[in-house]
């Protein structure tokens, strides 16, 4: 009979197996679904995985790709630095939205000026509107011992009302007959967050996720800063000891990750989404913290999951066309990737062993 | 990777010229961007019929494809330029928050065209089209005045936009001739289709005294919300919503969009396309009252055919003076008729109606 026992040590080997493992679960247990629609399931996952990245349009698709897992990546690396402490900042879309806001905002305010520190401006104001959303919890957190999970959930919503009231009030179009939104970013070069080489999908928040990969790697292998975040995951009272203050770390955390959520977001506004509207966020904050324990919270594992994540969708949105299946499946596909990944981790601190009938002592 | 990447760039380059070259040859594809799912049962439903028309009609001389649930914003941009990749050579991009993504794809697009529902920006290649749903909410309201006992009427909103603020004006003036001491409660939902916060915007509404409820969004969960509740009526939005009649749904404005893809498609197939903007009514067929159910009078049920009647032969129109702003200041002299400009922009109520325009 199977028996499950806990391991001494996460196993390593299971560490970085259980994701592929997942990934191949997925694809399984998806086959049967879209098999049960009435869809030949070989085909679905071919259209999902392999259109996007070798189809007769992956010349289109890769830039797209690159620009729908960009604020994926960015999100998901900062949120990974708290959740190795065990802050649990489950509010990145709240900071997303209100980088965008703030980013936007600066931007707005300069226009019709054309000037080149427009554009530099709204990336700091975007992360700054994000790191003081995230400061919100994180103060709470430390001077009333609030719960940083409920706090920074529950401003998601509060973000998303501003997102409505700006849209329809002081950043609305003063050009677009009393409908909702902001300008369009996109129609304003110095604020505009353009492709740095046309048609690659290449723009700067590409290249600020890119970057934040590098820098979280760094930071926890070679930094004293990276250090503490990781020993006070794995063992908190020794870092106690150690002297890592538990109020820094989470300041450090929670600013870090609202800061680089805010910076997607002003990506996101002033380049591919172009404007500040009232459905502006579409959960990029949500899905980053899938991308986040996908990539095992390693930098280079959330660069890797980022990318399968916005292949999924690319695909996905494929598929939809393609082969007509339902919008609902293919989130149920996405759901199924995080489910069976939870669900495989069990090998990585559980061991499966074959019960021998054992004699009382 | 660098070399990839800039190979990669030359071929979109190369690919949006030759797609649009491409598509022409055989079959002419038809492609639709809808917002919810076809089946809401309300808005994208009828799209989905009109595209259901359009096969019908040609048969296979046309393809359709279509894209249900496609989020307004960057994503939308994505799923109208593939449908333009893969050789469509007209596409409805059926949702107001699909406008820029639109204007965008078009412009990459020059040999595709292009038809956007509820916008106001064109271009060579970009039509709109719209109804004059105010037109029903006149009908509406005037049996929602006629059939309230609690004089309080609920009403659903979805985004604070001229459309819907020309609907709850439309309805509001044809309750208050009716009925003068019908008040309007109205619950900014900022939805067009979520049937959780529609069903929750009901059952506050019913709560506050409401006993007549008007929607602005696409869902029949306030339909559900309604009949659970009892003796509440509520109209079938964008769709007829039969299932609920003849209690709680009394009525409905029906969308009939299949004539005017029908004629579009034709169109794009004689090289007769071109840009326009359309706004069309009751008289042309893309507003449809649904049936009045035995639930309401007789007599009612005539005087809203009646409401029907002249407003399609253009014996009357439903913003007609003398009325006034909400802040009292004048709007239309006695006898004067609102120009369609000041109702595409609407962004004020009409003179009795509380609360504000959320901004």
């Amino acid at each position: 009979m199977l028996r499950v026992e806990r391991r001494p040590q996460p196993s390593r080997f299971w560490t970085w197996l259980t994701p592929p493992l997942a990934v191949a679960i997925t694809m399984i247990a998806g086959g049967a679904l879209f098999a049960a629609l009435g869809e030949n399931p070989v085909a679905a996952i071919r259209t999902i995985f392999w259109e996007p990245l070798f189809g007769e349009f992956a010349f289109y698709y890769r830039p797209q790709m690159l620009m729908k897992g960009a604020p994926l990546i960015l999100i998901a690396v900062g949120l990974s630095l708290g959740f190795r402490a065990g802050i649990w900042n489950i509010g990145a879309e709240g900071q997303y939205i209100i980088g965008a806001l703030t980013g936007a905002g600066v931007g707005l305010a300069f226009y019709p000026l054309d000037a080149w520190y427009i554009f530099p401006l709204m990336v700091v104001a975007g992360a700054l509107g994000g790191w003081a959303w995230a400061m919100i919890p994180a103060l709470l957190k430390i001077r009333f011992g609030t719960n940083e999970i409920l706090v920074s959930l529950m401003l998601v919503y509060v973000a998303e009302q501003l997102l409505a009231q700006m849209s329809l009030g002081l950043l609305k179009n003063p050009d677009g007959f009393g409908f909702p939104g902001s300008r369009n970013l996109q129609d304003y070069a110095a604020a505009h967050n353009a492709e740095i080489i046309a048609g690659t999908g290449m723009h700067w928040g590409v290249v600020a996720a890119l970057g934040a990969v590098i820098a979280a790697h760094v930071l926890l292998q070679r930094h004293i800063l990276g250090f503490r975040v990781r020993l006070t995951g794995q063992a908190p009272r020794a870092a106690r000891f150690a002297g890592v203050s538990p109020a820094r770390l989470v300041l450090f955390c929670l600013g870090t990750a609202g800061a680089l959520a805010g910076m997607a977001g002003m990506f996101e506004v002033s380049g591919p989404s172009g404007q500040v509207s009232i459905d502006f966020n579409v959960g990029y904050g949500f899905t980053a913290i899938i991308v986040a324990f996908l990539g095992r919270l390693n930098p280079l594992g959330i660069l890797l999951a980022g990318l399968l994540m916005a292949l999924t969708y690319i695909g996905g949105e494929i598929a939809q066309s393609d082969l007509g299946l339902p919008a609902a499946a293919i989130q149920v596909f996405q759901g199924m990737l995080l489910f069976f990944l939870l669900a495989v981790d069990l090998l990585t601190n559980y061991r499966l062993r074959l019960r021998t009938p054992e004699v009382a002592p | 990777m660098t070399i990839t990447k800039f190979l990669a760039g030359a071929a979109v380059a190369l690919g949006l010229g030759l797609a649009g070259a491409a598509g022409a040859a055989e079959k002419t594809r038809v492609g639709f961007i809808y917002v919810g799912p076809v089946g809401d049962g309300g808005w994208t439903y009828e799209h989905d019929r009109g595209r259901q028309a359009v096969e019908a009609e040609f048969g296979d001389a046309v393809e359709t494809v279509y894209r249900e649930s496609v989020p307004e914003g960057a994503d939308a941009e994505r799923a109208i330029t593939e449908m333009a990749l893969k050789g469509a050579d007209l596409i409805f991009t059926t949702s107001f928050g699909f406008m820029d993504a639109t204007l965008a794809v078009a412009k990459k697009f020059p040999n595709v065209r292009f038809e956007h529902a509820t916008g106001y920006k064109t271009a060579d290649n970009v039509s709109t089209y719209s109804a004059r749903f105010y037109e029903g909410r006149a009908v509406q309201g005037h049996i929602a005045g006629r059939m309230t006992k609690s004089n309080i009427v609920g009403y659903i909103a979805s985004y604070p936009i001229p459309e819907v603020i020309r609907g709850i004006n439309a309805a509001y003036i044809h309750a208050r001739k009716v009925n003068p001491d019908v008040e309007f409660k109205i619950i900014w939902a900022f939805t067009w289709f979520d049937p959780a916060k529609e069903a929750d915007a009901a059952q506050a509404l019913i709560e506050q005294g409401a006993d007549v409820i008007l929607q602005h969004t696409d869902s029949t969960a306030p339909q559900a919300a309604a009949e659970k509740a009892g003796d509440i009526i509520t109209f079938g939005q964008a769709s007829d919503m039969a299932e609920y009649a003849p209690m709680p749904r009394v009525s409905s404005i029906i969308d009939s969009w299949g004539p005017y893809y029908v004629a579009r498609t034709r169109a794009v197939i004689d090289g007769t396309w071109e840009s326009q903007q359309v706004w069309h009514g009751i008289d042309e067929g893309m507003v449809e009252i649904g049936e009045i159910s035995d639930a309401v009078p007789a007599e009612v049920k005539e005087e809203a055919l009646a409401l029907k009647t002249a407003i399609a032969s253009g014996e009357y129109h439903p913003f007609t003076g003398p009325l006034k702003r909400q802040d009292g200041s004048d709007w239309l002299a006695e006898g004067e008729i609102a120009d369609d400009g000041t109702l595409l922009g609407m962004d004020f109520y009409v003179e009795g109606i509380t609360g504000e325009i959320p901004q």
